[in-house]
């Protein structure tokens, strides 16, 4: 089947904001810009009918087809999809849970080197979303500004010459722009100074969110950082706005691994070791538990406390082991009792050093 | 009216709906920002359930008795009642920017503080929004039309949603 080769091919590959490379990518895991459009002569998504959502989704899905630009893409008829091929996506961050918990007409068309996809039809008709390895706002927004170009030549924007771009919910209105950077800050957990961290974003209006975006934990220590405000600032301030922060969050953390590192370095060691001993000898073992401790093993890599693995290695890990991952590994469904399982057999295989390596040290 | 907590006037009059009776605050600019904000201690607050929650739980500048006034107010191009938005947290159409122009106004000062988009545009003119917004409210006549299984009408309706979908298209205007 068409749509089995391509999830399958998916998960033989890792995914752009997880490669573990770009700028700051021990801290940074990616950079991301999603742009809400709609079309002018459709109701908004929540407000069409069954037939006008219909029309949406082909027109839309028909106009990107046409561009030389975008033919690429893989269209997913979302509405078709079994559950646990939804839930893949979503682990992979191509489709919002919002998409896949929704109802009626709606897809998603993903470039293959899954740096790119548009959904259409969830809040807006249009969700256009870039995600880059690292810290690179820059050319994140030059990506998706030209995508946004190609796709605006074939269709009709909702557009008001005071308000900018319309959107269902106006906490959008205006650019449409959500610049989002996802880190990960296991050092300020630790030393609880996350807490403190988070509301002064806050004051400064931007939001944090955990590694799924809207109402979810922040597994495995993974926040998004991204701008509330739409409306009023171009998309090169909001991205500023982002973007000027990130370094300042990077030094922070920095500063708590070095405290880490210089006042307790035995525990900090011990944990970490600890962390990499359960991953590598557990037979069953919950998702939750495994990305805390995932999150332990990789801030050890990047000190230096655990030699012969690979950060991108590890990164892959937080993904692979995610319900519907596992069962698309797998190629079966399977219940929690048996994802655990598999999970701990999954970890134990790819955890394994060589063997003149080993973790007695 | 002076705010409650400083000597500024009083321009945000919110009416607090969650507790067992109605609260009446009124609050200069920046004590309502300050109101309006959730509590530090919070975990981080969702920017759309930011919308929620201002829709369902407050209503600012309006007695009761406006707000119910207003809560009726329907747009004339998708149907949606200012009620429905304030419930969902989500607008109808493009049109209800338009036309809840006033009432949407103090809202995205809230969330935005600002009132005007800076930044990019689309490159070409997209048509003429009357027309597209006229599709709208013809495509809801129509699907009208036939739930009630008028469809004499129906179908004069499809022949005028065509023409204007081939004069927009074609990028001419319709007159
Ligand atoms: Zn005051
Ligand atoms: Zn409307």
């Amino acid at each position: 089947m068409e749509l089995d080769r391509t999830l399958n091919r998916f998960t033989a590959q890792c995914g752009e904001w997880l490669r573990g490379c770009g700028p700051e990518s021990d801290i940074v895991i990616s950079s991301r810009i999603r742009l809400a459009r709609n079309l002018a002569d459709f109701p908004f998504v929540r407000r069409c009918t069954d037939h006008d959502r219909a029309a949406v989704e082909k027109a839309i899905r028909d106009r990107l087809n046409n561009c030389a630009e975008l033919n690429k893409l893989l269209f997913l008829d979302v509405a078709e999809l079994e559950a646990v091929d939804r839930q893949f996506l979503v682990e992979r961050q191509l489709i919002s849970r919002e998409l896949a918990e929704s109802s009626g007409a709606r897809s998603v068309g993903i470039d293959p080197h899954e740096q790119f996809s548009v959904m259409i039809n969830e809040e807006d008709h249009l969700r256009i979303q870039l995600m880059k390895s690292g810290l690179d706002l820059e050319s994140a927004w030059d990506q998706v500004n030209q995508i946004d170009d190609v796709i605006e030549s074939q269709v009709n924007y909702a557009f008001h010459e005071r308000l900018g771009y319309l959107t269902a919910c106006p906490t959008n209105v205006g650019t449409g722009m959500r610049v989002s950077v996802m880190l990960h800050l296991p050092a300020l957990v630790i030393t609880r100074q996350i807490e403190k961290v988070f509301s002064s974003l806050q004051k400064i209006s931007l939001a944090v969110r955990g590694l799924y975006g809207e109402g979810s934990q922040a597994m495995g220590d993974f926040y998004q950082i991204s701008n509330q405000i739409t409306l009023g600032r171009s998309e090169e301030e909001l991205i500023r706005q982002v973007g000027d922060v990130v370094p300042v969050l990077i030094d922070y953390e920095r500063r708590a691994r070095e405290y880490l590192i210089r006042e307790s370095q035995q525990d900090l060691h011990d944990r970490v070791s600890r962390a990499y001993g359960i991953l590598c000898n557990a037979q069953t073992i919950s998702s939750e538990e495994t990305m805390h401790l995932l999150s332990s093993v990789r801030m050890g890599i990047n000190l230096g406390l655990i030699p012969g693995i690979e950060i991108p290695t590890v990164n892959q890990l937080f993904i692979q082991t995610q319900p519907a991952h596992l069962q698309k590994i797998r190629g079966i469904e399977l219940g929690t009792a048996d994802r655990n399982i598999e999970r701990a057999l999954y970890l134990q295989r790819h955890l394994a050093k060589k063997p003149s390596k080993n973790s007695e040290n | 009216m002076k705010c409650q907590h400083c000597e500024k006037p009083a321009t945000f009059h919110i009416t607090e709906l969650t507790g067992p009776e109605l609260l009446e605050l009124h609050l200069c600019e920046d004590h309502a920002r300050q109101y309006l904000t959730p509590a530090e201690a919070e975990p981080s607050e969702v920017s759309s359930s930011l919308t929620e929650s201002l829709t369902k739980q407050l209503k600012i500048g309006q007695t009761a008795e406006e707000l119910a006034r207003l809560d009726q107010r329907v747009c004339p191009v998708c149907g949606i009642s200012f009620y429905e938005f304030r419930n969902v947290g989500r607008l109808g159409c493009p049109h209800d920017y338009v036309c809840f122009d006033a009432e949407l106004e103090p809202l995205i000062v809230n969330i935005h503080g600002a009132t005007r988009h800076v930044g990019k545009q689309p490159k070409r003119q997209s048509g003429d929004s009357d027309w597209q917004t006229e599709l709208i409210r013809l495509r809801r006549e129509l699907h009208e039309a036939i739930e009630d299984e008028r469809y004499e009408r129906a179908s004069e309706l499809r022949d005028e949603i065509k023409r204007i979908e081939g004069l927009v298209a074609s990028g001419g205007r319709p007159e």
